[in-house]
């Protein structure tokens, strides 16, 4: 499909701008009364309708939404003080601003705005197809009747209302607050009620940038621990659990429904079960070290430094992420390597191939071709994998040389963040962190998208 | 001959190695929750005494650790939640995969542009966004965990708006011939015929909340009256808890993991039925 053909798929005539050029008296009028134009033609409930919610925004605007906005550029003035009050001999607090407070409610009146300028828009564009119907002689529909379009010509505006309002309260609207924070001073120092934050322009993202400064430094060894760790997770997963699927998929192989069955029961048990107790297994007193201390491997007072030890709290996250996720892939590629046709395999193998040949030359291409997108996809997930870290290690080991001590040396990005603000309420830096992220996840995302065929061609498959 | 027999003897092998090193833990967590002797420690890995005094202390000693109280919260959380979600989860995917609009592609572009977003990137304002609107305290809390579990749900369609674009069209258009409504398209004919995906929507979004537990620490904090299951267990290993009620943490963990697993087996089922579909086309 052109790009020209594609915009001409939607148009019709009743538009904003066909209201306001071919508009008469009542659908001009409409502009500062939503709803007169349908209510002098007959729709007179789509009228009230309009009117009323004009009216309910009005008293909105007046009482809620111009207070907010006056503070939004301030983000507050008067902060929250000690007075010593004379008659009563005690110290009393004045009620100061919450900039916490001021910037949500700035954010939720900017939204409810836009909200307005939709129903505006929609209110010109009413006016104008009912004026139009009346001047064409096209019959006007009843309220039911018209009520009755949303569930066939315009249904999906039916099904798609309160998932999209549910999506900007709740995904859309948090992100952009969390997003604006960023350009704020909103740390441990300025925590409201009793600081003031205010805009800070893009100074979080120069102290970012500054490699040389404590938080510069940390970011780049916590990124760079991030990506080794999701290459390492995503690429051992892949090949070991492709390779688990293979030997169970084997002619050979018998009891293959009871294997897979086996390694399916780990997955379905919840990660926050089984890493827990992993990690406490593995700790100093746990009960691998017991063991090896009960079979003399260790002296009575040794201990494996499983999660203590830096390199081997890194090594260890990787390994028991192979715990965690090699059942996955093999689920995943079981299907897809019995989809390999024979044939491939018979010619290698009269071409005198043997197994790690075929396996490199003809499995793994194969494999990489089909479920490239789902590696990658895997890859943007470690770099977002809160859980096997956060249950497993906590980040641990500390270390005094990341900033303020905030992260540990197996933190991942997404966890640190969540130490950031969770535990440190340093909000501005988290949601330069969260920002960062989000730019990485992108940037591996756009690469999968761009190659998928299915989101380009969706109906290929009807 | 001979030289592939000792192969297939050393692949079972290797195999029975594996499948034990991933059922030990699993095992693990069954025996302590058996187990007598209290605390983590433990100098052997089979327990001296058994006991079935962990699954029943869980019940009975509810003064600081409501075990039962936790279910049902995390039980009436799941079931709301997995009504809306799967509700909104349909009817996005069923919209964007049937129904030709204008809004359409720029929707699936900002859904897509979402999901980049770590998740709870945006955890801490959805609690201040909740608390404002006064839904942060009491038991208000747990209706603030079903909107965040099912609330925003609607930008996770993908897989099922691809289950949906294999369904052949020619079924709707004739429908529309005779007469169905696009609704009635929807109900009586997309519905009936997408079970797997339907069950497989329903299930996912059911086992969420006894799975998560972010989200749930920070919306519940202290209050152990309105704990789901996840953040009471957790709450079980910290440092000051964890002699009394580790293996009580085990018997929980073994209650919990039971329904998940049998509705993820169940899952599993679909899964293959979904990917065969989505092959047939």
């Amino acid at each position: 499909m052109k790009k020209g053909e594609k915009k001409k798929e939607f148009v019709t005539g009743y538009t904003v701008s066909n209201a306001v050029k071919k508009g008469d008296v009542f659908t001009r009028l409409s502009m500062i009364f939503l709803g007169l134009g349908n209510f002098a033609r007959g729709e007179r409930a789509k009228g009230i309708l309009f009117l009323t919610s004009e009216v309910g925004f009005l008293y909105l605007f007046v009482s809620f939404l111009m207070p907010a906005l006056g503070m939004l550029p301030s983000l507050g003035l008067t902060a929250t003080e000690e007075v010593f009050n004379e008659t009563t001999q005690l110290y009393e607090y004045t009620q100061g601003d919450n900039s916490m407070l001021i910037l949500l409610y700035g954010i939720i009146s900017i939204f409810m705005i836009a909200a307005f300028v939709v129903l505006w828009r929609a209110a010109q564009k009413s006016a104008y197809k009912v004026q139009y119907k009346a001047q064409n002689n096209i019959k006007i529909l009843g309220f039911m009747q018209e009520m009755k379009t949303y569930l066939n010509e315009e249904l999906h505006k039916l099904l798609l209302t309160l998932p999209v309002i549910g999506v900007i309260a709740i995904t859309i609207m948090p992100i952009i607050y969390m997003v604006s924070m960023a350009f704020t001073n909103y740390d441990r120092d300025h925590q409201p009620p009793g600081n003031l934050f205010t805009w800070v322009g893009l100074d979080n993202f120069r102290l970012l940038f500054n490699f040389a400064g404590n938080f510069g430094s940390t970011f780049m060894y916590v990124l760079g621990w991030t990506l080794i760790w999701a290459v390492f997770a995503t690429g051992l997963n892949y090949i070991f659990g492709m390779l688990l699927a293979m030997v169970i998929n084997r002619k050979e192989t018998r009891f293959k429904g009871f294997y897979r069955m086996c390694f399916v029961v780990t997955i379905a048990v919840p990660q926050f079960v089984s890493l827990l107790l992993i990690s406490q297994m593995l700790q100093p007193e746990g009960i691998v070290n017991v063991v090896l201390r009960n079979t003399g491997i260790l002296g009575s007072a040794e201990s494996l430094p499983f999660l203590t030890n830096i390199t081997w709290a890194r090594v260890t996250v990787i390994i028991v992420n192979l715990w965690v996720g090699m059942p996955h892939t093999m689920l995943t590629t079981t299907g897809i390597l019995n989809n390999i046709p024979p044939e491939l395999y018979e010619a290698a193998k009269v071409d005198g191939a043997n197994k790690f040949v075929t396996f490199f030359k003809i499995t793994l291409p194969y494999m990489l071709h089909v479920t490239g997108p789902y590696l990658i996809t895997t890859f943007v997930g470690n770099i977002n994998n809160f859980n096997v870290i956060y249950l497993l290690t906590g980040g641990k080991p500390n270390t005094m040389e990341y900033y303020r001590m905030t992260a540990g040396k197996t933190d991942l990005l997404v966890t640190w963040l969540y130490k950031l603000t969770i535990d440190n309420r340093d909000y501005n830096l988290g949601a330069v962190i969260g920002i960062m992220v989000f730019a990485i996840s992108a940037f591996f995302s756009l690469i999968v998208y761009r190659r998928t065929g299915s989101y380009k061609n969706e109906e290929g498959f009807q | 001959m001979k030289k592939k027999q000792i192969s297939n003897v050393f692949v079972h092998i290797m195999l029975s190695f594996l499948v034990l090193v991933w059922l030990v833990p699993i095992a693990w967590i069954v025996l302590t929750s058996f187990r007598a002797q209290k605390g983590s420690y433990s100098a052997t890995i089979l327990p001296k005494a058994y006991t079935l005094s962990n699954y029943t202390r869980l019940f009975a000693e509810t003064d600081i650790f409501n075990f039962p109280q936790w279910f049902m919260n995390t039980f009436i959380v799941a079931v709301f939640s997995c009504m809306i979600s799967s509700f909104f989860i349909l009817s996005v995917s069923y919209a964007m995969s049937r129904l030709r609009f204008k809004m359409r592609k720029p929707f699936m572009n900002v859904a897509l542009i979402l999901g980049m977003f770590p998740g709870f990137m945006s955890m801490i304002a959805v609690y201040y966004i909740l608390k404002g609107i006064g839904l942060a305290s009491g038991p208000l809390k747990l209706v603030a965990l079903v909107l965040i579990y099912s609330a925003g749900s609607g930008a996770g369609f993908f897989v099922q708006k691809g289950f949906f674009d294999t369904i052949s069209k020619s079924i709707d258009e004739a429908a529309i011939i005779d007469g169905c409504t696009k609704w009635q398209v929807f109900y009586k004919i997309t519905i009936p015929l997408s079970k797997p995906i339907i069950v497989q929507t329903v299930l996912n979004a059911f086992i969420a909340p006894w799975i998560d537990f972010i989200f749930a620490k920070v919306i519940i904090g202290s209050e152990a009256k309105y704990y789901t299951v996840a953040i009471g267990l957790w709450n079980m290993l910290t440092r000051e808890n964890i002699t009394n009620f580790y293996t009580r943490f085990m018997a929980g963990a073994v209650l919990v993991s039971i329904p998940i697993s049998l509705l993820f087996m169940k899952l599993q089922k679909y899964y293959q039925q979904t990917g065969a579909g989505a092959v047939k086309g």
